[in-house]
């Protein structure tokens, strides 16, 4: 894959779901892989996929259990398997057979969340994956990727190729992403990305919200606040060596997250603060643990406080309350 | 499967035997269970099945459980995973001493099948509705990388009622899959008792036609019956399912077609009743 501005630009017009087509015709040019469906092709917008490698595609139809426990039997012949659908039928919908035959049986499946987080808007809260995170997270062996950006996306699926185990990929946003990654960049599993060097106070981001702690990071320099911003795609495993490091020279964190404030991103960082006895301040921006209304994308993130401006506003108070 | 399968006396006489001797090994794995108890009528009603298929009609090698070209039996009534164990007992992929560690502490051979390829098991299975997926996956791939391997799923009666078995009916039929045989043990119980009073599922036998299956009846306790299903299959593109009418607990008159048998313990006597039974068939 070509990663530049050309590329990024392109990339964050079709949204973090759509680039899948591209990206999974441009691999199947030198990676061997299966891509599994329940009736999304178009959604992720497979049509060239689908022409240029009939073999390689399957879609199963409006059956997200099956496909998933398909996909593990297709994996047990060597092959890695792409099964996508939206999150939280990905997630909810068919979360034993990913736990038990995914995750039991140690299957080569990548599991795509497409549209995850708040990114359905007005389709509303039967289409929000507000939970998936927390569920894939108690798999044992499971590995949680949820990319910044479409560029972050298009590394994922790359990585993903030669990444063996189960794997679920969170993808979240809307076409016109805002882009992280102008250009190309280190990317790793489990390793997060320091996108802004400051002190004190450290905020910790995945998925679409890595961009709105970005600009407001841009708004708190303003007022004498210089966070340090990293990118936390890997959910599961936690770059742990980061988060040692960084723990122990900012007295105050913040983790966002588009995600409930039940078993998310924010969750996994608390577990690792305190049992590593570290006395760090923690705040956790996400959803609440209730249903919302139904609106579009941006309402939703200004309603929960996951916007630029108010996670400046939230970080603000936060340090002043602990300075 | 084995195309030189050759079903004459000598033949149906051992497997009427191999099915003895599993039953035999099976009622001292509950026995040694003690509390912990087992899935005996499932076991028995499912025994033939096992039997034929372990004793002639798949091929496997328990010299090479890893060829990739071996025929995949998936187990997705996984409760009944004793009869697995005893089945690959007979056809030598595991010790007595692993068969009779069934239900011990930290051995692998628990009251539910985990996957260990390498012993024969090819899949974690104990949550129902869910292994017809994965052989279809198994068998779609067979297709895709033309392999002659052949898949057979068991499931039970009573699992039919899980939604997700009818997702993986229709892909097997939309994807082909002449290379699968999927039997349904209709023993005509779970767990609350008869399905009749359960969950009943009217007609399998329309309702697969209806899917665009091949359909055989047959009587799966009758080892010639199972056998020449099973070396009869059609290949015309179509999966094959087998409604393999049984007893649960077929073979012992202590367990035969009787209800509180799907999970049970045994005590001392009708151990021994049993035992002498089984003996003197």
């Amino acid at each position: 894959m070509e990663y530049n501005a050309r590329n990024a630009m392109e990339w964050s017009r079709l949204s973090s779901r759509k680039v899948l087509g591209s990206v999974f015709c441009q691999l199947a040019q030198e990676k061997d892989f299966i891509v599994m469906v329940a009736d999304v092709a178009s959604s992720t917008s497979l049509g060239d996929f689908v022409s240029q490698y009939p073999e390689r595609f399957i879609n199963v139809g409006i059956a997200e259990t099956n496909m998933v426990a398909m996909a593990t039997g297709i994996a047990e012949t060597g092959k890695n398997v792409f099964v996508m659908t939206f999150a939280p039928f990905a997630s909810m919908r068919c979360f034993e057979a990913v736990r038990t035959y995914v995750g039991y049986m140690n299957a080569n499946v990548k599991i795509i969340g497409l549209a995850s987080g708040l990114s359905m808007g007005v389709g509303g809260n039967t289409h929000f994956g507000l939970e998936d995170v927390s569920l894939m997270r108690t798999i044992p062996g499971m590995t949680v990727v949820s990319p910044a950006d479409c560029t972050e996306t298009v590394k994922t699926i790359e990585k993903a190729m030669d990444f063996r185990g189960p794997m679920y990929i969170r993808l979240t946003g809307v076409n016109g992403n805002p882009i992280v990654y102008k250009d190309d960049y280190d990317f790793a599993i489990g390793k997060g990305n320091i996108l802004r060097e400051g002190e004190r106070t450290l905020i910790i981001a995945c998925g679409m919200c890595v961009n709105e702690c970005n600009r407001a990071a841009k708004v708190l320099s303003k007022e004498g606040i210089t966070p340090t911003v990293v990118d936390m795609h890997t959910i599961k495993p936690l770059d742990e060596e980061l988060l040692h490091s960084l723990l122990k020279t900012h007295q105050n964190v913040v983790v966002a997250e588009e995600h409930t404030l039940i078993g998310g991103l924010g969750s996994a960082i608390s577990e690792f603060i305190t049992k590593n006895n570290y006395k760090n301040n923690l705040k956790c921006i996400g959803l609440p643990d209730k249903f919302g209304p139904v609106a579009n994308y941006g309402y939703l993130q200004e309603y929960y406080g996951l916007n630029a401006k108010s996670i400046a506003v939230t970080v603000s108070n936060f340090v002043k309350e602990n300075q | 499967m084995n195309n030189n399968f050759l079903v004459d006396e000598n033949k149906i006489t051992e497997l009427k035997l191999t099915a003895k001797n599993m039953r035999l090994n099976m009622l001292d794995m509950m026995k040694n269970a003690g509390a912990n108890g087992a899935h005996i009528g499932g076991a028995y009603s499912a025994c033939e099945v096992l039997a034929c298929l372990y004793k002639g009609l798949l091929n496997i090698n328990p010299a090479s459980p890893l060829d990739p070209n071996r025929d995949r039996f998936i187990l997705s009534k996984g409760h009944v995973a004793l009869a697995l164990y005893s089945a690959l007992y007979e056809a030598g992929f595991i010790t007595k001493e692993e068969l009779f560690s069934f239900e011990e502490n930290e051995s692998h051979f628990g009251t539910h099948c985990s996957k260990y390829v390498e012993k024969g098991i090819e899949l974690s299975s104990g949550s129902l509705g869910l292994g017809l997926s994965y052989g279809c996956g198994c068998a779609y791939m067979a297709k895709l990388n033309k392999q002659n391997y052949d898949t057979v799923v068991l499931v039970g009666d009573g699992e039919c009622n899980e939604g997700s078995v009818w997702e993986a009916v229709q892909s097997c039929a939309k994807f082909k899959l002449d290379n699968l045989i999927l039997v349904i043990d209709i023993n005509k119980q779970c767990l609350d008792g008869f399905t009749e009073n359960v969950m009943s599922i009217y007609d399998f036998d329309t309702i697969f036609k209806g899917f665009g299956w091949n359909v055989k009846s047959i009587n799966g306790n009758n080892v010639k019956e199972v056998c020449e299903a099973f070396t009869t299959t059609p290949r015309n593109n179509k999966p094959t399912v087998l409604l393999s009418h049984t007893l649960k607990g077929f073979g012992l008159s202590l367990t035969e077609n009787k209800t509180g048998w799907h999970h049970a313990s045994l005590t001392q006597e009708q151990y021994d009743q049993a035992k002498a039974e089984l003996e003197a068939k």
